[in-house]
């Protein structure tokens, strides 16, 4: 059973989503069915220094969330997280898998690969992970945004 | 509030589906009482929302997860589909507020509803941990629960 007691958010480590260098960073907790998120999203994507992007899908009131996180699980597998993730956050009211797969489609990615990978018990793990340290570490809405100390 | 160690007040509500639930239904059973202000606040949205996903893990550790407000079960009911979640969400309805009063978790007029509280009551029934919120705005992380079962 996981320990969800109270923990620091855990370090940025090799397979954590990062995008950005330099300055200040950010680790975002964030739900990509979350209107908030997908408001905040711009603004968060011009953050000067890095920012970690980790997963908090809370499938109760997003019901979605666990298939779109797997989703750009799936697509940072072929190199392409971010872009998958502004392209949720851009377009919300297109979230199925018909309109998944066109996504990927214009991304240029291997659609069975990404059939495979986003329905792998390795992608729900990893998303579990995140979320699970998001809990420990206190988020209690989205998107949860923690500093990075400088490096 | 309420104090460690004291005897949990029995009580007997309606739940979501206007069913009677007692305190000590739950005997031999710890149960975390999650009061809360009101159905349809964003914040109880969220912190019931939040507590859901961490349900089967709570459940794991042998605790039962209740919401309690003031509101009635009718919107109990559809709060609790409108969220989506199956947690159990008892009415202190009428007289208003009497349970959440008899743990020290009701906020008086003009405010007039439970406060953001957390009551632990063991499996002898009596209270094992509290935790208040600093305001009704504020609820505390799935986290805090875990440190308390902990």
């Amino acid at each position: 059973m996981a320990d969800l007691g109270s923990a620091a958010i855990p370090p940025v480590g090799p397979d954590d989503h990062v995008c950005g260098k330099g300055g200040e960073g950010i680790v975002v907790y964030a739900d990509l069915g979350c209107p908030h998120c997908a408001a905040e999203w711009p603004r968060l994507r011009e953050h000067p220094g890095q920012l970690v992007f980790r997963h908090f899908p809370v499938a109760s009131k997003h019901p979605r969330s666990p298939a779109l996180h797997a989703a750009a699980e799936a697509a940072g597998q072929q190199g392409c997280f971010f872009e998958l993730v502004d392209s949720l956050y851009a377009d919300r009211g297109r979230v199925d898998d018909p309109h998944l797969w066109e996504r990927v489609e214009q991304l240029g990615l291997d659609l069975e690969r990404f059939e495979a990978d986003r329905r792998s018990d390795e992608a729900e793990a990893r998303v579990r992970r995140d979320f699970q340290s998001g809990i420990r570490a206190g988020v209690t809405s989205t998107p949860g945004v923690f500093s990075l100390p400088a490096a | 509030m309420i104090a460690v160690g004291d005897q949990a007040p029995d009580f007997t509500l309606r739940d979501q589906d206007g069913e009677k639930v007692s305190l000590s239904d739950y005997k031999r059973r710890k149960v975390m009482l999650v009061f809360y202000p009101g159905d349809f606040s964003p914040v109880c949205g969220d912190q019931l929302s939040i507590y859901q996903e961490v349900k089967p893990e709570i459940t794991e550790k042998g605790v039962e997860l209740v919401g309690i407000s003031c509101d009635s079960f009718f919107a109990h009911k559809a709060f609790q589909e409108k969220l989506g979640i199956d947690t159990t969400l008892l009415s202190d309805f009428e007289p208003k507020g009497e349970v959440s009063r008899a743990y020290g978790s009701y906020l008086d007029a003009p405010l007039g509803f439970s406060n953001r509280t957390l009551v632990l009551v063991d499996e002898d029934g009596k209270v094992a941990w509290t935790h208040e919120s600093p305001n009704p705005g504020e609820f505390p992380g799935a986290n805090v629960i875990f440190d308390a079962l902990s």
